[in-house]
């Protein structure tokens, strides 16, 4: 931008900087391409590697094939892609969830006026910046304890980790959405009022449809978080068949992974592609939500 | 007419309402009763503390649904009470922990420690005796038939059988019982060699086993006498002292721990709340807080340094490519954002798989360029480096994006007149980008700064707080940060885990955090906003 000022200013007499300056731009931007996407070259070349060891990789490798990926469905000690579709089903659920119940409390929050609403914001919001890995002592205790009487939402159980990821749901997104409605001005919902509709309806037709966008944006937000979570996931699931991708990689590394690259580099592709698309289809969408507040968990 | 339709819509409207109020007061009763029962539950296994956050949830619940005042907390009652029991709770039991012995050894209540040591037993060298004689099956079970100092006699069988009889009578032709000998003892039992004072005595099972009835065994003191065994500890609830009845030495109770006044312990514990123990050890033991000094240093040199890096590249790149006619920035902002659309954790582990200093694809390329082969595991400062180096990597795009917005919103006439005074393009960006922006992305500058605080992923991933202090009683690592080292702390300590003392940690941190994410808050005007649009 500052550039730009410049060229209406002397546009003649500078363009030989400018070019001299643009040709350096474009080769510090290739430095700058190969940092970042040089790992995810090299972890695809890995993964199309017939000699899956990290130790004789090759990033252009000979005989370039699938054996890994074949690999990674046939394997029965690495049951993959039950991993990714635990992972997708407790992403998906929690998200959801997470929407209802931040949506529905952000409501309250914007439309209603009553004691001890600002205390009550102000607490979920410094709750939450504490990391709850720091009281996963606590956690695994009250979810075996719930277990011990309802096996069905205990450890071990997808439902009982849905309870722990929703224990967070209330806080920035709490935040992010009251901001929000909080630019819907309140007449449309005094007229509705007025017409006869009550606050359930107020909210399911009035304000709902409008708040798209921010949905969108916590949406992808808290499934992204969910999704790539793997502490609390590995405290709280053991079973092998339970487990989530983001556990299952991680343990996977924790072994002899230097002579299984080749697999393990073919299942991170594969459990990054969700988030990747994701990322990319939205990206202008989840910008503005990140500049709100959100750092990527 | 119109009148008409409209009171007749009205009543609709009540009995409407009336209807959905029946069925809300049903709904909640139902929701109380499992609860209550969930509770009661909870209760009976004594985990009193969750069986209080449970009532507390019914309550809630019970108001925000019955009340006709509380019709807000409808909207928040659920998504409150998962916060209550997920978030609240588990914060309120850690600060508790932080206080308590919980641990390896002081696991479990005292009640249950009680019970453990009641289960002991021991064969004192005294007390009633019996004559015996044993018998050993091909598979190694056994029997045993004793006589008491009355003349009365019994076959016995092994504590550990899975029987419904443990004692059988002695009666010639049954259970394969043969004729008996001058004491009264079979001389054979079908199935069982009757084992002479030899070859009982060379047995090298015999004298471990328990015989007879689980509550009153007998066990064989020596090679003429068997005795029953008895309990080895005797608690006086009055006192709380438990005594040893084998050796006589009494263990005193201090603290969740029953300890003797030569200062021996017995196993084991019981959680106890220990006061400020665990802090004040961590303050005064020079192998506890020799690590934590040094874990808390590069914890804050590490976030600041993250930060630093992370803000400095992010934002050199959305100055240089910030260009409204630069071509290709479309293209060049997604190829600059694909590290942060790999969920970190794989990021991690395929830069921890790049680095590995003997068979990584780097070392490997920096040996055959410059004959180097730093070994970024084990040593220490390199360790450290290449951290910063991943995260620098993980975290630019985010900065990228944030600071081009930012950039944008900056009004351009301030850099004109600053032309106009001869200021030149390096004064420009320290007098007016750099303050202006510090403004608005300041509030995400602290919270980047927390969220790198306790950025537990990256360090623990990448090589788990490695490489080791090599003073440290506890594991700590030159790279880990406090809150990886408080995770090892509770579940991978070399001393076994230490919930406690974890906690302790974790409460300091808590205050340490709640100072930090206050100071953002008050930056972000935050509260100011909630009572604006009042």
């Amino acid at each position: 931008m500052s550039k730009s000022r410049v060229e209406t200013k002397k546009p003649m007499s500078l363009t030989k900087k400018r070019r001299i300056g643009l040709v350096l731009r474009w080769i510090l931007a290739a430095f700058l391409i190969i940092f970042s996407i040089f790992p995810i070259i090299w972890i695809f070349s890995a993964s199309i590697d017939p000699v899956n060891n990290l130790a004789t990789q090759k990033l252009i490798p000979d005989n370039a094939g699938i054996g890994n990926f074949t690999e990674l469905v046939s394997n029965p000690i690495f049951p993959f892609f039950t991993w990714m579709w635990n992972s997708i089903k407790i992403s998906t659920i929690t998200t959801l969830l997470t929407l209802t119940l931040t949506t529905m409390a952000a409501f309250a929050f914007s439309r209603f006026r009553f004691a001890g609403r600002q205390t009550l914001l102000k607490a979920i919001l410094l709750i939450q910046s504490f990391p709850n890995l720091l009281a996963i002592v606590a956690l695994f205790t009250i979810s075996k304890q719930i277990g011990d009487v309802f096996a069905a939402v205990g450890l071990n159980t997808h439902a009982g980790l849905i309870l722990v990821y929703l224990g967070g749901a209330m806080g920035m997104n709490i935040w992010l959405m009251k901001g929000y409605m909080d630019t819907i001005p309140r007449d449309i919902d005094e007229s509705a009022h007025v017409d006869g509709a009550n606050d359930w309806q107020v909210f399911t037709r009035l304000i709902l449809p409008l708040l798209r966008p921010i949905l969108t944006v916590i949406g992808i937000l808290s499934f992204i978080g969910t999704y790539g979570e793997f502490i609390i996931a590995r405290t709280l699931l053991t079973k092998r068949e339970l487990q989530t991708v983001m556990v299952g990689l991680q343990i996977f590394t924790s072994g002899q992974y230097t002579q299984n690259w080749g697999v393990f580099a073919a299942g991170a592709l594969i459990a990054s592609l969700p988030i990747m698309i994701i990322y990319l289809v939205v990206q202008d969408l989840i910008v503005g939500g990140l500049t709100q507040g959100a750092v990527k968990g | 007419m119109k009148n008409q339709t409209r009171s007749l819509g009205i009543v609709a409207k009540q009995t409407v309402s009336n209807l959905s109020t029946i069925l809300t007061t049903i709904i909640i009763i139902v929701a109380d009763l499992l609860l209550g029962y969930f509770a009661f539950r909870l209760a009976r296994l004594g985990y009193i503390p969750l069986m209080i956050v449970i009532i507390l949830i019914m309550l809630l619940i019970s108001y925000a649904f019955l009340a006709p005042k509380a019709r807000h907390l409808r909207w928040m009652a659920v998504g409150l009470s998962a916060w209550l029991l997920f978030s609240i709770f588990p914060i309120l039991f850690t600060i508790y922990n932080g206080f308590t012995n919980y641990g390896d050894g002081h696991l479990i209540s005292k009640a249950q420690a009680l019970d453990q040591l009641e289960k002991q037993t021991y064969l004192p060298e005294t007390g009633a005796s019996y004559e015996w004689v044993a018998y050993r099956s091909a598979d190694n079970d056994y029997l045993l038939w004793i006589k008491d100092q009355q003349g009365e006699s019994q076959i016995v069988r092994r504590v550990d059988a899975e029987v419904e009889e443990y004692t059988w009578e002695v009666v010639p032709g049954e259970r394969g019982i043969g004729a008996l000998d001058a004491e009264g003892a079979p001389e054979t039992i079908e199935g069982y060699e009757r084992l002479n004072k030899i070859k009982a005595s060379t047995d090298e099972n015999l004298t471990q086993i328990r015989f007879g009835n689980p509550d009153n065994p007998v066990q064989i003191r020596s090679s003429s006498e068997a005795g029953e065994v008895v309990p080895r500890y005797d608690y006086d609830p009055e006192t709380g002292v438990v005594t040893d009845l084998q050796t006589g030495t009494a263990y005193y109770e201090q603290e969740g721990t029953w300890v003797s006044r030569d200062g021996s312990v017995l196993i084991p514990g019981f959680n106890a709340v220990v006061g400020f123990d665990n802090f004040v050890e961590f303050a005064t033991s020079p192998g506890l807080r020799g690590p934590l000094v040094t874990i808390a240093v590069w914890n804050f040199i590490f976030a600041t340094m993250s930060l630093l890096l992370t803000f400095a590249v992010g934002l050199l790149i959305s100055i240089i490519y910030g260009d409204p006619n630069f071509k290709g920035k479309k293209l060049l902002r997604s190829l600059l954002l694909i590290p942060y659309t790999i969920p970190s954790l794989i990021t991690i582990l395929i830069w921890r798989g790049m680095l590995n200093p003997q068979l990584g694809i780097i070392n490997r390329m920096l040996e055959s360029a410059l004959g180097i082969s730093p070994d970024w595991f084990n040593v220490p400062g390199l360790a450290r480096m290449a951290i910063l180096i991943v995260n620098m990597w993980l975290g630019y795009p985010y900065w990228m994006l944030v600071t081009s917005g930012a950039l944008q919103s900056i009004p351009s006439d301030l850099y004109e007149a600053a032309e106009v005074d001869g200021a030149n393009g390096w004064q420009r960006f320290w007098r007016i980008t750099l303050p202006l922006l510090l403004v608005s992305v300041g509030p995400l500058m602290i919270a980047s700064f927390i969220f790198n605080f306790n950025n537990f992923n990256l360090i623990y991933v990448f090589i788990n707080g490695g490489p080791p202090i090599p003073t440290a009683t506890t594991t700590a690592g030159y790279t880990d940060i406090i809150i990886s080292y408080v995770y090892n702390l509770a579940f991978a300590s070399g001393r076994g885990v230490q919930y406690g003392y974890a906690s302790a940690i974790s409460v300091v941190l808590f205050i340490l955090i709640a100072v930090m994410s206050l100071a953002q808050f008050r930056f972000t005007n935050m509260w100011e906003e909630v009572s604006e649009n009042v």
